[in-house]
């Protein structure tokens, strides 16, 4: 591996140069910020009325109040967080500047960071408001889970982070014709993560699978809290220790898929 | 070799293969510090993927690159805050006002007295009452000046521009050229420039490098050049190159 591509010489100013111009972006386009808002408000009332309407008719659900609600916010911070990502890197390659960036002296890991800044800052814009909507609606209230919260949200954003870091890589290595990974790579981990149910729903072969992605752990712990009242530290370690591993190989990959792009020539033609 | 004879930009036995294709095969030359020169070529000639890997975007199959004395692309981070380029095949972000484009891409160039660079960089090419305006509202010309801003911010000791002044009227485009010929004079830069005008190339070119299949089929003085093919203009020793007619052919 190219050791210059790893980021040496860290600058924190080009790092907060990268975030302000994404955050002339945002502010300069008021359809951008409906777009973070509009799609987690639909989910959450969605999935809120379908659970007022089972936990009318099932025992089970009427005990387990706002476990659907919950899943789905979480679920928005898993895939919202991973698209903030993308989507910031996305704009480099719409506006045709990643030449411009590339050649600039900023690092690659300060790309990287400036585009996990910007996810947090578009997940934010988001999940917060949708959060409040989500008490006056159905009186469920994510600030609630406390600690459980924390340990959800650095878990989930981790796995986003290595999944967008991933993505990032194949579109620097392929273009915008990997541009639909990005907007549907997440929905891989919609059944195999169990954001709905249970782990042992599955069969028990998928259920190894499903055990080797961190947001399962988290999805898991959520129900527990939610429907037991236990924080699971035991689940939140296990996904940690998962995340890191998932956040070292997807680096990894990007940096392998970028030294690939420089060899391919596909960093200054970024199209198709 | 010591700094000062140590070549701006030294490219030896370049060689870029794309699946079998090869973009640039087997190209050397040296540019001097504070020179100028003309990189001239056809279409698929090999300019722009040899300017790629003078800037660290591609890496050569074969041979060797350096910029300032730094490989490229495995030392490039030792030397991108000294040079800058400005090419057609990028853009400025469209969204953004010209002034937070260049405020931006300072701070990434690590450029100090931000606001002072930019004002006068805007007066010096004539941005001043567009710096608040949506990149993407200007027209063409102006987006190449606010691309040449851009390419100037960090003041370059090496700057490497592919047909700066291809979307600008004659006019604009003189300007272009004087601003460009007064920054390499007081900065001492070296430039080197591909470009399909060959007039441009005659005014402000020292030297000449003729690429074809990505080959260096000439390289020599503009004036050398001339006398050799016995030729008027730079437009026609280009032709004599580009449909293959030899030297002694063409001068007769």
């Amino acid at each position: 591996m190219n050791f210059a591509d790893t980021g040496m010489n860290f600058s924190f100013n080009r790092v907060a140069a990268m975030v302000r111009r994404y955050w002339y972006l945002l502010r300069s386009s008021w359809p951008r910020i409906l777009d973070l808002i509009y799609w987690p408000t639909v989910q959450m009332l969605m999935w809120g009325f379908l659970q007022v309407y089972i936990s009318q008719n099932t025992g089970f659900f009427a005990r387990a109040g706002g476990v659907f609600i919950g899943s789905v916010l979480l679920w928005d911070i898993l895939f919202r967080g991973q698209l903030g990502f993308s989507i910031s890197f996305l704009e480099e390659m719409y506006a045709r500047n990643l030449g411009n960036i590339m050649m600039s002296p900023l690092r690659p890991a300060e790309f990287l960071l400036s585009l996990m800044i910007m996810s947090i800052v578009r997940l934010s814009i988001g999940m917060i408001p949708v959060s409040f909507l989500a008490i006056a609606f159905f009186g469920f209230n994510l600030w609630a889970l406390g600690l459980g919260l924390v340990a959800f949200f650095v878990n989930l954003i981790l796995t986003s982070w290595a999944v967008g870091i991933f993505v990032a890589g194949l579109l620097l290595r392929n273009g915008l014709g990997a541009e639909s990974m990005a907007w549907t790579i997440m929905f891989l981990f919609l059944p195999l993560t169990c954001v709905y149910y249970p782990v042992a729903v599955l069969p028990g072969w998928l259920q190894y699978v499903a055990w080797a992605l961190p947001p399962t752990y988290v999805f898991e712990g959520m129900r527990a809290l939610v429907i037991d009242h236990v924080f699971r530290a035991d689940l939140m370690g296990q996904a940690l220790a998962l995340n890191i591993a998932l956040f070292a190989a997807a680096s990894l990959a990007f940096f392998k898929l970028l030294q690939s792009g420089r060899v391919q020539g596909s960093l200054l033609q970024t199209g198709e | 070799m010591d700094a000062q004879n140590t070549p701006a930009i030294a490219a030896d036995r370049l060689v870029k293969r794309y699946k079998g294709v090869e973009a640039v095969a087997g190209v050397s030359f040296r540019l001097a510090p504070g020179s100028i020169t003309g990189l001239l070529g056809g279409n698929g000639a090999g300019k722009t993927t040899t300017i790629a890997m003078i800037m660290g975007l591609v890496t050569p199959t074969s041979g060797t690159v350096s910029v300032l004395g730094a490989e490229m692309p495995r030392d490039r981070y030792r030397v991108l805050h000294r040079m800058n380029f400005e090419s057609p095949y990028v853009d400025m972000p469209m969204r953004l006002t010209v002034r937070q484009n260049l405020s931006v891409f300072a701070q990434l160039y690590g450029v100090e007295n931000i606001e002072e660079r930019i004002a006068s960089l805007a007066a010096d090419l004539d941005l001043t009452e567009f710096l608040d305006r949506l990149t993407g509202k200007l027209s063409a010309g102006q987006k190449t000046r606010v691309s040449l801003a851009k390419s100037l911010l960090n003041r370059p000791e090496v700057l490497l521009l592919d047909e700066p002044t291809a979307s600008l009227d004659p006019d604009t485009a003189d300007w272009v050229r004087s601003r460009l010929e007064r920054y390499r004079r007081e900065q001492g830069a070296t430039v080197l420039l591909a470009s399909h005008n060959m007039s441009e190339v005659e005014r402000l070119c020292e030297r000449v490098i003729i690429m074809k299949k990505g080959h260096v089929e000439d390289d020599d003085t503009p004036a050398h050049l001339l006398a050799r093919y016995g030729r008027e203009t730079l437009e026609e020793v280009f032709l004599d190159v580009a449909r293959g007619r030899r030297q002694s052919e063409a001068a007769k």
